[in-house]
């Protein structure tokens, strides 16, 4: 039971990663591997910063910040560069390895001594849903702030970008400074995330970040298969919840006795084919239950067979 | 309004597939002209649409719009001035986002965009009024996603989107090309109506000889990169498909029915 709710803890702050990755991957259908660097420079300038003696508030600010920047950088590497948008997430990505172990000066930074936004809220309240209640009003503040900046003037050119691009520059957006903003807003919350996961976990290290992005995807399409997507609110709720969801899924497959925590990326990966496959094979069935419904009822009508 | 000049452009300059796109064409319009532009395939048509709407830039020649040299001016910026339609009923709108939502993206082609809501309660009566003139009851719809409309009602907001914010001027590039007899009638009905009722200062590529000549006050014809013949507004009223088909053959030396079957 703690695991299960250990589980639902952390899905709901690694929602906050997985609503940046729906703002780059489905609102800008831009697939940004961005994230798995710009994740880990959360936790890394959020840990340094704390470490250092600052307010773990600030820290984390700071960290949505330097996403918010890493995210810039892959857009212009796509928009004014030219390059296309897997490869410029690709080399961000590489290049924030190094950036990250430089910020953090080693591979691993422990913060199980420092005061973090963790150890401030069990101070605050003693409650242990403290963390819980916490974590999901900056999620669900983060997601209906979200759903209110997507129907400004400026969100909608944005949604509208990853819809129809030449659409939206003939009603003259700029359509490249758009992808920057998207995606520079993307990385911010995910290493906003990052920051809080590194405090939650009680370290920051250089390769927590690898494979977020498909933990990203994974949120996404979980939550899109159970919620579904029909307005901009159902499909950030849908996120948030795919994120818990998937927490739920993971810590219930690492029960298997034959699987051990090595086997969490390949879960993930296995999670992502199922979710993606799956609707697939659900629809190609429905078809043939209809088809078959269909030719029972014309043959009943009479007549010879049909097929 | 318009004021292009000595407006040349070649495609794989210095490679075997060398093709002289836009050979030291000259138009000018003047405010409330409407030109409709026939030619064949290659003719240089869209490349003449792309080339005022700045998805191309020219390699010799200026292009001036309402004062104001545009020649190699962004498309986004110059989008303030000009308003679009394709041929492709999908290429106007967004198909995941609602009509007053497309709506309100279109509104701020000639703004800056805030943060501001894009669909207020004061805009959506605002759009409410202006998809009333569609007659298509698409004002009810304001809430449907717009990839569920049919093509000829896809193509008739896009219409209402690039001419509700007076555009200086109106492209349209054969925008009832793709939709069948029924439709594109609609859409030519409504083009003239939007069009005279605005007064815009239209340029209308077409196949269809016959709305060539059903719509607009100037009449253009272009081949290999050249404008080959001009209507004026008086000889414009006394052409006729015939006519036009023998000026055609007049000109390229009687080229007979390949000509022919390829622009009507």
């Amino acid at each position: 039971m703690t695991a299960m709710f250990g589980a639902v803890e952390s899905g709901v702050i690694y929602a906050i990663m997985a609503l940046g990755v729906y703002l780059s991957f489905r609102v800008l259908d831009f697939p940004d591997l961005t994230v798995d660097g710009s994740f880990v420079t959360g936790g890394a300038v959020a840990s340094i910063m704390i470490v250092n003696g600052y307010d773990p508030f600030i820290a984390t600010i700071a960290a949505l910040f330097a996403g918010f920047l890493a995210g810039c950088m892959t857009g212009l590497l796509h928009t004014k560069g030219g390059i296309n948008p897997l490869l410029s997430g690709i080399l961000m990505m590489i290049a924030l390895y190094s950036i990250n172990l430089r910020i953090m000066g080693k591979p691993n930074v422990p913060l199980l001594a420092e005061e973090t936004v963790i150890t401030k809220i069990e101070s605050w309240f003693t409650s242990e849903w403290s963390i819980f209640f916490f974590m999901l009003v900056v999620t669900l503040i983060i997601k209906f702030v979200s759903d209110l900046f997507l129907k400004t003037e400026v969100g909608l050119s944005l949604r509208a970008v990853g819809d129809n691009e030449g659409m939206v520059r003939s009603f003259s957006a700029n359509t490249g400074w758009m992808k920057v903003l998207g995606l520079g807003l993307s990385n911010a919350l995910v290493a906003f995330s990052g920051a809080l996961v590194a405090q939650y976990n009680g370290f920051s290290d250089v390769g927590m970040g690898i494979g977020m992005i498909v933990i990203g995807l994974a949120s996404v399409i979980i939550g899109e298969a159970v919620i579904g997507n029909s307005t901009i609110a159902r499909a950030t709720l849908a996120v948030v919840i795919g994120a818990i969801l998937y927490r739920i899924i993971v810590t219930l497959a690492l029960r298997i006795e034959f699987l051990d925590t090595g086997d969490m990326k390949l879960i993930t990966a296995i999670i992502v084919i199922i979710a993606l496959i799956m609707p697939k094979v659900l629809d190609k069935r429905k078809a043939a239950v209809r088809k078959k419904k269909r030719l029972v009822q014309l043959n009943g009508d009479g007549g010879g067979p049909v097929a | 309004m318009l004021e292009m000049t000595q407006i040349f452009k070649v495609f794989y300059e210095g490679t075997p597939d060398e093709k002289i796109a836009l050979n030291k064409v000259d138009l000018s319009m003047r405010p409330g002209d409407f030109v409709t532009v026939i030619g064949s395939n290659g003719a240089g048509k869209s490349t003449l649409m792309n080339i005022i709407s700045g998805k191309l830039v020219p390699d010799i020649g200026t292009v001036m719009i309402d004062g104001g040299n545009m020649t190699s001016l962004a498309e986004h910026k110059r989008a303030v001035k000009i308003g679009r339609v394709f041929q492709d009923p999908m290429a106007g709108t967004a198909p995941t986002m609602t009509i007053e939502e497309n709506l309100a993206i279109a509104y701020n082609r000639t703004k800056k965009r805030s943060l501001g809501f894009g669909v207020t309660k004061k805009r959506r009566d605002f759009y409410r009024e202006k998809l009333e003139m569609l007659h298509l009851g698409l004002e009810d719809r304001l809430q449907a996603k717009v990839g569920l409309l049919s093509g000829g009602e896809r193509q008739a907001l896009s219409l209402l989107m690039a001419t509700f914010t007076d555009p200086k001027i109106l492209l349209l590039d054969e925008h009832t090309a793709a939709l069948d007899p029924a439709r594109a009638e609609l859409i030519t009905n409504l083009t003239k109506e939007i069009v005279s009722a605005l007064g815009l200062t239209t340029l209308m590529v077409t196949h269809n000889m016959q709305q060539a000549l059903d719509l607009g006050n100037r009449l253009i014809m272009m081949d290999k990169g050249q404008i080959i013949f001009e209507a004026d507004e008086q000889e414009k009223q006394e052409l006729t498909i015939e006519k036009l088909l023998a000026e055609f053959q007049k000109i390229k030396g009687g080229g007979g029915l390949s000509d022919r079957s390829l622009l009507s």
